[in-house]
């Protein structure tokens, strides 16, 4: 009787927490998948990503290591993102926000997850 | 006497910066290349991102040795020694019966002002002769007979010349191209073959734009047939630039501002590419 109580009153809190669980779970598998995808992120053509099983990455650009240290606010790696040309005309790096190469939830899954490296 | 030596020095002038801009662009270049790769000299630059790749390297040379598109370069031996409709053939319309001279061109037609292909040079023997022209860089028509063409100056260094202010104008419209950033991912052919030469993309490594125009055809993964200008369409269609039509104005000076940075070194056609 008790465990059924203990059920009761935790199954609520475990139905209002399971969306979110899932829906940040979908929004880092997102944000993984553009970075790694070649269809439309496809950071590791030019990126190299030590761990994590990325196979074949770039070198044209540096490695995404260490970003909360290199942007310790997240907007400013976000503004690169989207025109890295703004800061530094002569950058190799597509505008990605700029040209419609991903849309600004794309952009925003993408920081969330580089970010996060 | 004061005349002459003003018109002298004006003469000294003309003649000492006819070819500057081209030759400086070229040089300018190679120095760059220097620069970033000691190591690479310049007969190197031929073999394109392979020399930068020794793995790659020989795997090329022992793929060389016994080339699986052996069959393409028969038709196109075939095709060159067919008789057009007039009963002439393709030797007879060419400079030097078609023998190293692929290394002249493009050129800067004076009188047609405008850049002269190989390509071009072929249909207009064909047009002449009773025959259609063939659309540019076809790999089963064109492109086939250029890999006897082409062969036929193995050996021959570049020799692209720009003189006179058409030909400059050409030039420079090619090398407009070139640089100039553009579609979405906003990448110029120098993004990639000037500025990230030994750089990976995945796992490609950039070439370098001096020596690319030596050893056209290719034959990618060993049996896709590729011309010069069907590859600057690819490479813009990958960047995500909208291709012109092979054999585009545009194209043609792109072709001869891009060929006249091979200079000096030597061609060979028909070779293995991944």
């Amino acid at each position: 009787m008790r465990i059924l109580n203990i059920v009761m009153y935790c199954l609520p809190v475990f139905i209002f927490c399971m969306p979110v669980h899932a829906q940040q779970a979908a929004k880092e598998a997102t944000g993984k998948a553009l970075v790694f995808g070649q269809a439309k992120g496809n950071c590791l053509a030019c990126h190299g990503l030590p761990g994590l099983g990325a196979e074949l990455t770039g070198n044209a650009g540096p490695p995404l290591i260490a970003m909360q240290a290199r942007f310790p606010d997240k907007s400013v790696l976000r503004a690169k993102i989207w025109d890295a040309t703004a800061t530094n005309p002569a950058s190799f790096m597509p505008p990605f926000g700029k040209h419609g190469i991903l849309d600004e939830g794309e952009i925003d899954q993408v920081v969330e997850f580089i970010h996060g490296l | 006497m004061r005349m002459i030596v003003v018109a002298l020095a004006c003469f000294i002038v003309i003649t000492g910066t006819a070819n500057a801009g081209p030759e400086q662009d070229r040089v300018k270049l190679l120095s760059l290349y220097k620069r970033q790769h000691p190591d690479i000299k310049f007969e190197q630059y031929a073999d394109g991102a392979l020399a930068l790749d020794p793995d790659s390297l020989a795997q090329f040379r022992s793929i060389m040795e016994f080339p699986p598109f052996a069959g393409e370069l028969e038709k196109g031996e075939k095709l060159w020694k067919a008789p057009l409709r007039s009963g002439k053939t393709y030797a007879d319309c060419l400079p030097n019966g078609g023998r190293m001279i692929a290394g002249n061109y493009p050129l800067f037609d004076n009188t047609r002002s405008k850049v002269v292909t190989l390509e071009d040079v072929i249909n207009d023997c064909r047009v002449a002769n009773g025959e259609e022209a063939y659309a540019p860089g076809d790999p089963k028509t064109m492109g086939v007979l250029m890999t006897h063409v082409r062969a036929l100056s193995d050996g021959m260094k570049m020799n692209i010349k720009v003189e006179g202010e058409g030909a400059l104008k050409a030039f420079e419209e090619g090398k407009k191209t070139f640089y100039a950033r553009a579609g979405q991912l906003n990448f110029s052919c120098a993004s990639c073959h000037v500025d990230n030469v030994g750089n990976r993309m995945r796992a490609e490594v950039l070439s370098f734009a001096v020596g690319q125009a030596t050893h056209w055809p290719v034959f990618r993964g060993g049996d896709q047939l590729v011309t010069l200008q069907k590859r600057y369409a690819d490479c813009h269609l990958y960047m995500r630039h909208v291709p012109d039509a092979l054999g585009s104005e545009r194209y043609n000076n792109l072709e001869y501002f891009h060929s006249y940075l091979s200079n000096g070194l030597t061609l060979r056609a028909n070779v293995f590419r991944r």
